[in-house]
């Protein structure tokens, strides 16, 4: 399936190569660069490239290319997810995914691919496994090893991959039991110039940071269950209890992972915490900008981290503006004006307004630009989804148990 | 020039040997060739440092290839890695053999391979899977072995293998379609517990599968949702091989529609035509194995993994019917919101999905509207949706979003965004006018580019209707007139001309030319007037230009004009140039705006061929449903697992029994029994657990007597042989009783059919009837390989309908034997963990998943595990290591007479505890004890689990010994209930009662017992809690009977309880042993009065 894999910077350097069948010339990389090449942006290159004996299926992500090297038929998607799931575990163990991070543990890189994929099929991709296998380097550890001569390497198979729970590992141990649930939501939202919502959904996810010991079973359920009708699950979620009782059953990993995430769609109601006026201009060589914002239906919780950036048409050459709260930047090469609000107290709503300076001799421009917000709301779950409790079975002691609300915007865009 | 390399790994030190190994790591991890340190390298492949190997492992798996002469030094090595005891390096030296790519081991490889498939480890079976394509890539010549292999592995149970060798099949040998009828509901039923890359090969392949299995679902309904669904028509014909004559007679009718006709008669004499013809038509009927594919298939578009979304999507999609690949849709477009790789694939097939069938998506418009952040790509694909869900009921909602993208500063989306608004006029004629309007009105933007696609796109819009819309060339043609006026319009589209001249956009140009030229007819008046101040004004110089210019269209265009406007440039006679003009101006077909995805439907949704829109390197067409159903029986079949198989055929050679009674053959049978069944508690996904006991509970009268019923049938078939006719009858009536006594609706209906009967049996906990079968085949195998010549003739012809000739096999055991020593089945170092016992439980849990919507009619036919562990070794008394040890209930592997014993240590102390093993052995006499393989080492905190066989001589006498680690040693006792000493043995009724006959008097033990009600309808539980015996099928719903034998001696061990309405029941036990009967009589008093 995956032949080969090379890792690339964005200075189009290829920094990593691992093959897992015959090797193959690096020289397959210029079909992508010239890919790269036509795209305007490099986000812009298309995932699959086909060249004369062999197929490119590239990601690109923290500003790293991984292209792998595809012989036959095989869904794309497969193999997309694939090279995500090798980023996952990257960050994973070495808390990021850079080109740096690889070079400096190249060696715990190469173990990982060969363990995750075999002549090009995957073969161990959950990281409680993997872990096991391949300890995570720490400087302890290190340290530790270099003295007793121990390895990073495991010489026993998990016998996670064995059982019908591969994705925890046995003989788990803690001294404070814990379990933590965020409910975070995302707001995705397209207002128009008018004001009314074009499009609005929600994309919610439950991330969980379980530390149990031993072995347990866990409940977790909703207060209002049936807002969820299009969730994905973690592996380990049992599918027939939500279907029949509309509770998450599951005997979780060790550690982090994302329990479940859901998507509220635009049919439903969507209430949208925040409201957007503006007012954009162009007259003979300036032009006016506006901003205002205020909540609305964010039930008496605070706006925080309020941003809001828009991209100006590539005529505008320098902005003046004035911000009753926060303060803006503009960066004149990417023409992007990024006013940071942060904390939006209760009371007047804040604003920013000014004059913007366009190019001389050039007509005015006719688009308007897209104004994208950021927020956050702590302890507010917008869709109103509450966790009603968790429940511990087949283990005897108590766990700290806690839930936090979050919303945010995601892809939050007001048309001017 | 690595000198300093070499040094280091020629040191006998290990950490300078890892430091060598990871600098070469790290050369190849640059791409730089490291390939002279080969010799150097090689050398350490014995090395006893785990992570020097795992490095040197790497290295070869990427030289080897290169340098194969020296690679085979290194051979020996993984030889001796296959039979280590450690799982894991027996599966990574499997891995490395097969991945080196040295021709020259293809046939070692192969009997790695298959030595690999018959192991017990399910992890090494998987590398074994892995291996094949290796292999196969590296010899297509072993083809038919490498098949034959994958088709032993396919029979596999595990859901770790599962995924895995199916990969193996996609790869060798995909066009073997018979090889999956027999484990079709077997990997439908395991698909939820399989690992996700086994799940979305699993779906393809049963994509594929199901396309040559099952009719076209769509075949004969169609004519319901045709007019519902609204889609475009012409296509609904390429999908449907459906009657010719009712293609005719819709291609008759859309031919109406198109030439405005008067059609209500016409319509309605078709309507009742269609209506004779689906009367005529057979009723559809789906498959029950098509239904449970489906059904099975839809729980995973829950899935966090996008590839199985999309697999399940196209499964639902390729085979659903027409109203229920619906379902797809809210996963997909929640798939939208993930990494913009997988964005960029779904929506490229959603965009081949909504131009076939544009009703499953229609309620997500929404979705699809572009964002500002969204790369290009992304952009122009969302648009491609939009276009395609474009209704008469939307169109005016997505033409507003439109106009908001043609602001965008993105000149390539507002080029493309101007071609989806031509292809939504041409689509919906109502609103035809309306963006020919708005294109017009962007004639006046200022970007040339935005221009010169409108110009194209309405040349071809006109040129599909320009009857109707000479207005509008009339229009342009007053533009072209008003250009000396210098009114705005003109103005740009004298610019546009003008820009002729910048040779930016020779297709916007060349249409142009082309629409004045060519309607010059429908405006008369205005043309020659136009052409006359053109050719004054401007056309000369533009036709001058264009004769020069350097796009042979444009050249094209122009001569074509001048030809028109000036007949006496080049062709003298006027009636020539009448001429010309009749055959130049001959109506031309109006071009068709299309979808650039029409056409990718050719490929499997989800296909890389389908991502490219060409056909890549080993795709695979995805086949056309079958005009006809074939036999499905053909998946009725259930076999047996491997590597047990093997077992028994290796352990009856070395046994070398020269007579085998027909009792002693039996005792392997509960043994399968026992493994198969995990117990129930700690199996994972037994949610239904508790709801599922008390429902067995409450109808085990009921359900008891239809088990009965189905030994019989399966007895029947068996003695029927290859008889088909009478197989299905039996099942058929059986499959009434099953439906009166299952309420479940869903099953009812599943059981319409006969054949589904089995299938509803397979889904439950049990596959009682299915496992009893094959037990039975096992039997017979072992019988005839064991060459005893007392197998009865009924039986024998079952067996040659099954099993592969047994010669074969015995060939083939032959020739491994060299690599198969009994070593190589020593007990996994590491075995589950308590929690999850028994290796097979993944694919029990899938089992029980289904059992939901089975019946309430199974029972437990034998050999749960009791569960309880008893106590070996206080931690205190042990410094901190504790043992614990029960009976798994498992056959044992070392010797048939043995009993298998689970020890699991834990150390609790703070340092690791060494060398874990047994020492002195007081032995009683007979006694005999195979050691459990020495524990290496234990960490702090964690624990191992180990096995041991124990052969206690059918007496409980305990057995002493002393566990020794690295510094100290205890004294322990392992003591054995009497019900482990029995051995579980299916028997038919009236053989039990013949048996009984025989072992009366002295050897019977009767007595009454007052059978409290909770008892009573666990009663099956109870007493298998106590005694490893296997439940005889019995016709009378009150009289349960159970059956086993001795460990040791086989001396059978009868057991059956007469129960009364009262509660009181009457106990008899039977055996030949009297002691242990007394014994097993009073244990199961004792539990069956509390």
């Amino acid at each position: 399936m995956i032949h080969s894999l090379f890792m690339v910077n964005s200075h189009r350097d290829i920094f990593m190569e691992k093959h897992w069948k015959t090797a193959v010339k690096r020289s397959i990389c210029d079909y992508f660069f010239n890919a790269l090449e036509k795209a305007s942006s490099p986000e812009d290159i298309p995932p699959v490239i086909s060249t004369p004996h062999h197929y490119l299926i590239t990601v690109y992500r923290d500003r790293l290319y991984f292209v792998s090297v595809i012989g036959k038929e095989v869904q794309p998607l497969f193999v997309i997810e694939f090279l995500h799931r090798i980023m996952d575990t990257f960050v994973e163990y070495f808390n990021e995914c850079s080109e740096r991070v690889i070079k400096e543990n190249y060696v715990v890189v190469y173990e990982l691919l060969e363990e995750m994929l075999d002549n090009g099929f995957p073969l161990a991709t959950e990281s409680n496994v993997l872990k096991e296998l391949i300890k995570p380097p720490n400087i302890l550890r290190t340290v530790v090893n270099t003295v007793t001569g121990q390895s990073n390497v495991a010489d026993h198979l998990p016998t996670g991959q064995l059982s019908n729970i591969p994705w925890r590992r046995s003989g788990v141990k803690y001294a404070s039991n814990e379990a933590y649930f965020d409910v975070t939501e995302e707001v995705d939202a397209i207002i128009d110039r008018s004001g009314s919502t074009v499009f609005a959904e929600i994309h919610g996810s439950i991330d969980a940071c379980v530390k149990l010991t031993g072995m347990p079973d866990l409940t977790l359920s909703f207060v209002n269950p049936r807002m969820l009708d299009d969730v994905s699950f973690h592996p380990c979620v049992r599918f027939k209890r939500w279907e029949n009782e509309k509770v998450l059953s599951f005997v979780p990993p060790d550690g982090n992972f994302t329990l479940c995430s859901y998507h509220i769609g635009s049919q439903g109601m969507v209430s949208i915490p925040i409201y957007v006026k503006h007012n954009v201009h162009y007259a003979g060589s300036g032009g006016k900008f506006e901003v205002t914002v205020g909540s609305r239906h964010t039930m008496g919780k605070i706006i925080e981290d309020l941003r809001i950036s828009a991209v100006m048409p590539k005529q505008v050459t320098n902005v003046n503006l004035l911000p009753s709260q926060g303060e803006y930047s503009f960066k004149p090469v990417e023409k992007e004006v990024v006013w940071d609000v942060g904390r939006m107290a209760p009371g007047k709503p804040p604003s920013i307004k000014g004059i913007l300076s366009l190019q001389a001799g050039v007509p005015a421009p006719e688009e308007k630009p897209t104004v994208t917000v950021h927020f956050k709301i702590q302890q507010l779950a917008i869709s109103g989804l509450r966790v009603n409790r968790l429940d511990m079975y087949s283990e005897k002691y108590k766990p700290f148990k806690g839930v936090k609300y979050i919303t945010k915007a995601g892809k939050f865009q007001v048309r001017t | 020039r690595y000198d300093d390399l070499k040094n280091m790994l020629d040191q006998n030190k290990d950490f300078l040997k890892l430091e060598a190994m990871k600098r070469i790591i790290g050369m190849i991890a640059k791409g730089k060739n490291a390939s002279s340190l080969f010799p150097a390298v090689v050398k350490n492949v014995a090395c006893k440092n785990i992570e020097v190997k795992k490095l040197v492992y790497v290295y070869l798996e990427r030289y080897a290839e290169e340098q194969q002469d020296l690679a085979l030094l290194s051979i020996s090595t993984f030889q001796r890695g296959l039979k280590d005891h450690n799982q894991l390096i027996r599966a990574s030296a499997l891995r490395v053999l097969s991945s080196i790519r040295v021709p020259i081991i293809v046939p070692i490889m192969m009997l790695a391979i298959k030595d690999g498939m018959t192991d017990m480890s399910p992890f090494v079976r998987k590398t074994a899977a892995h291996a094949i394509p290796k292999l196969y890539s590296l010899d297509p010549d072993q083809k038919e072995s490498l098949i034959e292999i994958i088709d032993k592995l396919l029979s596999d149970r595990t859901t770790l293998v599962a995924g895995s060798v199916v990969m193996a099949y996609q790869e060798v040998c995909p066009e073997r379609v018979d090889l999956v009828h027999r484990h079709f509901r077997k990997l439908c039923n395991l698909l939820v517990d399989v690992d996700e890359w086994g799940q979305i090969a699993i779906l393809s392949m049963l994509t594929r599968y199901a396309r040559t299995q099952f009719t076209d679902p769509n075949k004969y309904i169609f004519l319901i949702p045709f007019y519902v669904e609204n889609e475009t028509i012409p296509h609904q014909f390429c999908t449907h091989r459906g009657d010719v004559k009712i293609k005719h007679k819709f291609l008759k009718s859309t031919e109406m529609y198109s030439a405005d006709k008067p059609f209500y008669e016409e319509e309605s004499s078709s309507d009742s035509d269609e209506e004779k013809i689906k009367e005529k038509l057979p009723k559809y009927v789906m498959d029950p194995d098509h239904r449970l594919l489906l059904k099975c298939s839809k729980p995973l578009l829950q899935s966090r993994n996008s590839a199985v979304v999309m697999a399940v999507a196209q499964l639902y999609y390729h085979l659903g019917p027409r109203q229920e690949v619906s379902v797809v849709a809210k996963a997909l477009v929640r798939l939208l919101r993930g990494r913009r790789e997988v964005q960029a694939v779904v929506l490229q097939n959603i965009a081949s999905m909504t131009l076939m069938r544009k009703g499953i998506f229609e309620a997500f418009l929404k979705s699809f509207y572009v964002r500002s952040t969204d790369p290009t790509h992304i952009r122009v694909m969302k648009l491609e949706v939009l276009t395609n869900l474009a209704t008469e009921s939307n169109i005016s909602i997505i033409l507003r979003e439109f106009q908001t993208y043609v602001r965008s500063s993105d000149k390539q989306f507002v080029a493309h965004t101007i071609q989806a608004i031509a292809r939504c006029a041409t689509n919906i004629e109502e609103v035809t006018d309306t963006c020919l309007a708005g294109l017009v009105s962007l004639l006046s933007n200022r970007d040339e580019a935005v221009v010169a696609e409108s110009i194209v796109v309405i040349k071809k819009l006109l040129q599909m209707n320009p009857s109707q819309h000479c207005d509008i060339i009339k229009h342009m043609a007053r533009l072209v007139d008003n250009i000396q006026v210098g009114s705005l319009p003109p103005r740009i589209l004298r610019q546009t001309i003008v820009k002729n001249t910048l040779l930016k956009v020779p297709m916007a140009k060349a249409s142009i030319l082309w629409l004045i030229g060519e309607y010059s007819e429908f405006v008369p008046k205005i043309a020659p007037d136009v052409l006359r101040k053109a050719t004054k004004l401007l056309a000369q110089y533009v036709l001058q230009l264009g004769k020069y210019d350097q796009s042979y269209d444009i050249r094209d265009r122009s001569r074509f004009i001048r030809h028109l406007i000036m007949p006496s440039s080049e062709l003298a006679n006027g009636q020539i140039h009448k001429h010309a003009k009749k055959i130049l101006l001959a109506p031309k077909p109006a071009p068709v705006l299309e979808s650039p995805f029409k056409g990718r439907d050719a490929y499997q949704l989800g296909s890389l061929s389908h991502a490219i829109n060409a056909e890549a390197n080993g795709y695979q067409k995805l086949p056309d449903f079958p005009e006809t159903q074939p036999d499905p029986s053909v998946r009725t079949v259930e076999v047996k697992r491997l590597w047990e198989i093997s077992q028994i055929e290796k352990s009856c050679s070395s046994s070398s029994r020269s007579v085998v009674e027909p009792v002693t053959t039996d005792r392997r049978r509960p043994g399968r029994t026992a493994r198969s069944k995990p117990p129930k508690k700690k199996s994972f996904y037994s949610d239904e657990d508790s709801s599922e006991e008390s429902e067995s509970g409450s109808s085990s009268s009921g359900s008891e007597d239809s088990e009965s019923d189905s030994g019989d049938s399966s007895y029947s078939e068996s003695e029927s042989g290859s008889d088909e006719t009478e197989g299905p009858d039996s099942r058929v009536s059986d499959s009434d009783k099953v439906k009166k006594k299952t309420v479940t609706p869903a099953l009812a209906a599943a059981s319409d059919s006969g054949r589904s009967r089995l299938s509803s049996f397979s889904r439950k906990k049990g596959m009682v009837p299915v496992i009893r079968q094959f037990k039975m085949q096992i039997l017979f195998h072992f019988e005839s390989s064991g060459e005893s010549g007392s197998s009865s003739s009924e039986e024998e012809s079952s067996e040659e309908e099954v099993k592969p000739p047994p010669k074969r096999q015995t060939k083939r055991k032959k020739e491994t034997v060299n690599l198969l020593d009994l070593d190589d089945f020593s007990p996994p170092s590491v075995s589950p963990s308590k929690s999850s016992t028994s290796l097979l439980t993944p694919m029990l849990a899938s089992d029980l998943q289904g059992l939901s919507l089975g019946g309430a009619n199974h029972v437990e036919m034998a050999g749960t595990s009791s569960g309880k562990s008893y106590e070996l070794l206080h931690r205190v008394t042990g410094g901190g290591l504790s043992a614990k040890y029960r009976y798994p209930r498992s056959p044992c592997i070392y010797s048939d007479t043995m009993i298998t014993v689970e020890l699991e240590f834990t150390n609790s102390s703070d340092s690791p505890i060494q060398n874990i093993h047994i020492g002195e052995k007081k032995l009683q006499a007979g006694l005999k004890v195979h050691d459990f393989a020495e524990i290496d080492a234990i960490e702090p905190g964690s624990s191992k689990t180990s096995t041991m066989g124990i052969d206690f001589c059918d007496t409980t006498q305990p057995l002493v010994f002393d566990i020794c680690t690295k510094s100290r040693k205890f004294n322990v006792s392992v003591k054995i209930p009497v019900g482990e000493l029995v051995k579980p043995v299916s028997m038919a009724q009236t053989e039990f009662l013949n048996q009984q006959g025989i072992l009366s008097g002295m050897n019977e033990n009767k007595g009454k017992v007052n059978v409290p009600e909770t008892i009573q309808s666990s009663i099956n539980k109870k007493v298998m809690e106590i005694v490893n015996v296997c439940i005889v099928p019995s016709t009378q719903s009150n009289i349960h009977r159970y059956a086993g034998k001795t460990a040791h001696g086989g001396s059978v061990l009868l057991l059956s309880i007469d129960l009364s309405e009262s509660g009181e029941a009457k106990l008899i036990v039977n055996c030949d042993k009297m002691v242990i009967g007394s014994m097993v009589f009073k244990q199961v008093k004792e539990a069956l009065t509390n």
